[in-house]
């Protein structure tokens, strides 16, 4: 995953990720791959010792991953969660906003194009996984 | 009305400058328009008959008249020099070029008007009663609301790819002036027994090729959650609706599934969830939206009389001008159905005179009803006769409010690429058929509704008599339905039997109202005689 | 006959394939036999046309006119505002198209 775009700190995670049933029937596997369709939720009770999850996004339309990101960042899940897939870079900064902060588009991305869209809006109306701060809240102090 | 501050001036500056981004990747070939297309109807932005066509949000149908101006300006400089208002409180040009659309939307922005959300797989421009803050019947102003949820809903990362699109409307009275239960998500706000506002919530409806009526999801949602609760119904549609069959992705279908009770139990649960994000808006974030929203200062001690003297324009009170909450004050609404016309569709010129006359006599207020019209809605009753002169001059003044000339129509295979027939011509033929003012009255409330597709824009299925465009063997054919409401006793129209050509249809119709007149008792609507006696009877004086 | 048509991508106007390049009248449009896709590949490709496809015409006097009522209607405009056709000035434009 040399081209994968990052945006953490830590060692990128080497190891293979595994199917969601895969995961679920070994002890030993850190690295996960969820697809469009499952249920994310079957993670949350062995979050302890997931290091990476990897969120297949079959076609950039299909807006399943925005959620399945959330839930796991809701369960206080604090390791990777890659975007593999059909990544647009229109797309980028909802899902850095739902939670996704690792990319491995099919097509790669630009990464000026990237740094373009997570800045172009100032602010956000509403929470989501990032912590950013909406607007509502700006206005009240 | 809703003002914006800097945070929603500079959301919708810099989606302008998205947009023009992206249209200029299109246009130099770094995007297909597979890739492009999920993007521009995230503006409202479709690929029509003849050119681009562009639609533009009225929030809750509201419009001030500076906005009514630019709307007719950007006719004028980049579309023909008219617009056509739909039945969801949006207005659509049809002869947009894409290389413009990106200035268009940059004059939007410049008097606080925005594409954003108005078609593709997202949650659409909110709509609202047209009357609220004006009529009557209502328990408060349901637009604080609705802009609050737009706030919240625009650009909402987790819901920004759903299945399919998602549409919300908002009224405060029992009487429903906005289609509500033909929504994916309707509310209706309400006053539990302790006093407090909170909202009655339906899901699951939608009209389309599978027309749903939405259920009572829940009775009662405490108003300082609903955004909780309405983020839970699309986490659990967005997990599992189909992926696989574009016509079986609207939420109507999963409820459908799934069945109600379980649909409800997920939505439940999720909701418990949200509710420890703290995800909602706080009050005092709804404080400052209704700020905007308090009543216009009304004059007190004014007269209740209107001098009837002039019998053309006692005829447009009777019909077009209903009671207001305020002494004094009436509400008079604009009928966009001239006889011969196209409905809905309004020239820049007229759209202008509406906007002098909103900032003259209506506390600079102009309402976009679902049913294609518009309304002044606070007009003194002392000025009706001044209002109505203008409207006259303007072409404007027709008295055919919820009348059978008074047809909504969509765009049809005059314009839209998805269609099987024409509606327009099947609409015009209609009203001279029944011109005859007489008639009309004669008549009383009859809804005609028509779609030129299965997609039901023009509500067919929720007319008191509903018409189908289809494709019959390459020409255009047309079906007829009966017994639709999309008013609080929403029910879905019947089709009766096979269908028509174009003038088989007016004649259709003229065969239904007459057997109406036959039948009915006193003081009978269409709908009311046709659900008394039944479809058969009606069928019969179709068919013979 | 097989013709080709679609939008011009930056304007939206209505265009038919004229064995050559694109015209806004249906009268110029060619016949493209079993060329069209491959045809449309290219002038997709090279971003002249947006959302082409291929159509079935009859011949004419007049011209090619198309077999399907929806690409009449493309090729004239909206029969309710002949004024907004490429025909205004023909009171009979429209009966071509019904
Ligand atoms: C001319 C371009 C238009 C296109 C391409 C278009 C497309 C569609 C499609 C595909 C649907 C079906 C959606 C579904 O079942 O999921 C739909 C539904 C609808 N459209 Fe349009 N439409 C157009 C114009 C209009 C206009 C002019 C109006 C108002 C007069 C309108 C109002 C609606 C409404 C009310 C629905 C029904 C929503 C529901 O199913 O709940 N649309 N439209
Ligand atoms: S109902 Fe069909 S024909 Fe009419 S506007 Fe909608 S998609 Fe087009």
């Amino acid at each position: 995953m040399a081209d994968a775009l990052r945006f953490r700190n830590d060692d990128p995670i080497e190891e293979p990720a595994v199917s969601l049933d895969a995961f679920l029937d070994q002890d030993g596997a850190s690295a996960v791959r969820i697809e469009a369709g499952d249920d994310p939720r079957r993670l949350i009770p062995h979050l302890a010792r997931v290091k990476l999850v990897e969120i297949g996004i079959p076609r950039f339309r299909d807006g399943r991953c925005f959620t399945s990101a959330r839930i796991l960042r809701e369960a206080g899940y604090e390791g990777e969660i890659r975007a593999e897939g059909d990544v647009l870079v229109d797309l980028v900064a909802f899902m850095r906003r739902c939670g996704f902060d690792s990319f491995a588009p099919q097509a790669g991305l630009n990464r000026a194009d990237v740094d373009a869209a997570l800045s172009r809006y100032a602010n956000v109306y509403q929470h989501a996984a990032d912590g950013a701060v909406p607007i509502w809240k700006l206005r009240h102090g | 009305m809703y003002k914006y501050d800097q945070y929603d001036q500079a959301m919708v500056d810099a989606r302008v400058e998205e947009f023009r981004d992206q249209t200029r990747r299109r246009i130099a070939g770094e995007m297909n328009d597979d890739q492009f297309k999920p993007l521009r109807l995230k503006n409202g932005l479709y690929l029509q008959l003849h050119a681009y066509m562009l639609r533009v949000a009225i929030p809750y149908g509201t419009l001030n008249s500076r906005q009514l101006r630019k709307l007719a300006e950007i006719a004028r400089k980049y579309d023909r020099g008219y617009g056509h208002f739909t039945t969801r409180q949006n207005l659509q040009y049809h002869w947009i070029k894409l290389e413009e659309a990106p200035d268009i939307l940059a004059e939007l922005a410049t008097v606080e008007m925005h594409a954003i959300q108005t078609s593709g797989e997202s949650i659409r421009n909110i709509s609202a009663d047209q009357y609220a803050g004006a009529a009557a019947d209502e328990i408060c102003d349901p637009r604080p609301w609705a802009e609050l949820l737009r706030q919240a809903t625009t650009f909402h990362p987790e819901f920004s790819y759903l299945p399919r699109k998602f549409k919300i409307a908002v009224i405060s009275s029992k009487e429903d002036r906005a289609a509500l239960r033909w929504h994916d998500c309707a509310l209706r706000i309400v006053r539990n027994e302790a006093g407090e506002e909170g909202f009655e919530v339906y899901a699951g409806g939608g009209m389309g090729r599978t027309p749903f009526i939405a259920y009572k999801i829940r009775d009662f949602c405490p108003a300082s959650h609903i955004f909780s609760y309405i983020q839970a119904i699309l986490r659990v549609w967005n997990l599992h609706a189909r992926r696989d069959n574009i016509h079986k992705q609207r939420m109507k279908i999963l409820v459908h599934d799934l069945g109600e009770e379980e649909f409800r139990r997920q939505v439940e649960e999720e909701f418990q969830n949200f509710l420890t994000l703290g995800t909602d808006f706080p009050q005092a974030e709804y404080d400052r939206i209704a700020a905007y929203f308090t009543p216009p200062p009304f004059e007190t001690g004014l007269s209740e009389d209107i001098d009837r003297s002039d019998s053309a324009f006692a005829l447009w009170v009777d019909q077009q001008v209903i009671a207001h909450k305020a002494p004094g004050y009436a509400i008079a609404n604009i009928s966009l159905k001239p006889i011969g016309g196209i409905g809905g569709d309004v020239t820049a010129e007229q759209m202008e005179v509406v906007a002098d006359l909103a900032e003259r006599y209506s506390f600079d207020d102009v309402r976009v009803t679902h049913a294609q019209n518009l309304v002044l809605p606070h007009v003194r009753k002392a000025d009706l006769y001044a209002v109505w002169q203008a409207l006259d001059e303007a072409g404007l003044a027709d008295a055919n409010l919820d009348l059978v000339t008074d047809v909504i129509a969509c765009p049809g295979l005059d314009y839209c690429t998805l269609a099987n027939a024409r509606s327009i011509p099947v609409a015009q033929k209609i009203q001279q058929r029944f011109a005859d003012m007489d008639r009309q009255l004669d008549l009383g409330e009859l809804k005609i509704k028509i779609s030129g597709c299965i997609n039901a824009c023009g509500h067919h299925h929720a007319g008191h008599i509903g018409i189908l465009g289809v494709d019959r063997k390459g020409t255009e054919n047309y079906q007829l339905l009966l017994g639709g409401s999309g008013a609080e006793d929403t029910t879905q129209a019947k089709i009766t039997g096979p269908g028509f050509d174009e003038d088989g249809v007016v004649d259709a119709v003229e065969r239904a109202v007459e057997r109406y007149r036959e039948l009915r008792d006193p003081g009978e609507r269409f709908l009311d005689t046709y659900r008394r006696v039944g479809f058969d009877a009606f069928k019969e004086a179709i068919y013979g | 006959m097989q013709l080709l048509t679609g939008n011009d991508l930056k304007t939206g106007a209505v265009i038919w394939w004229t064995g050559r390049g694109w015209s806004l009248h249906v009268e110029d449009a060619a016949d493209v036999g079993d060329q069209g896709e491959a045809i449309l590949a290219a002038e997709d490709g090279a971003r002249r046309v947006n959302g082409g496809y291929i159509i079935t015409a009859e011949d004419s006097a007049s011209g090619p006119r198309p077999s399907h009522i929806k690409d009449r209607i493309r090729a004239l405009g909206p029969t309710v505002r002949p004024d907004l056709t490429l025909k205004p000035a023909d009171p009979a434009a429209g009966d071509w198209v019904i």
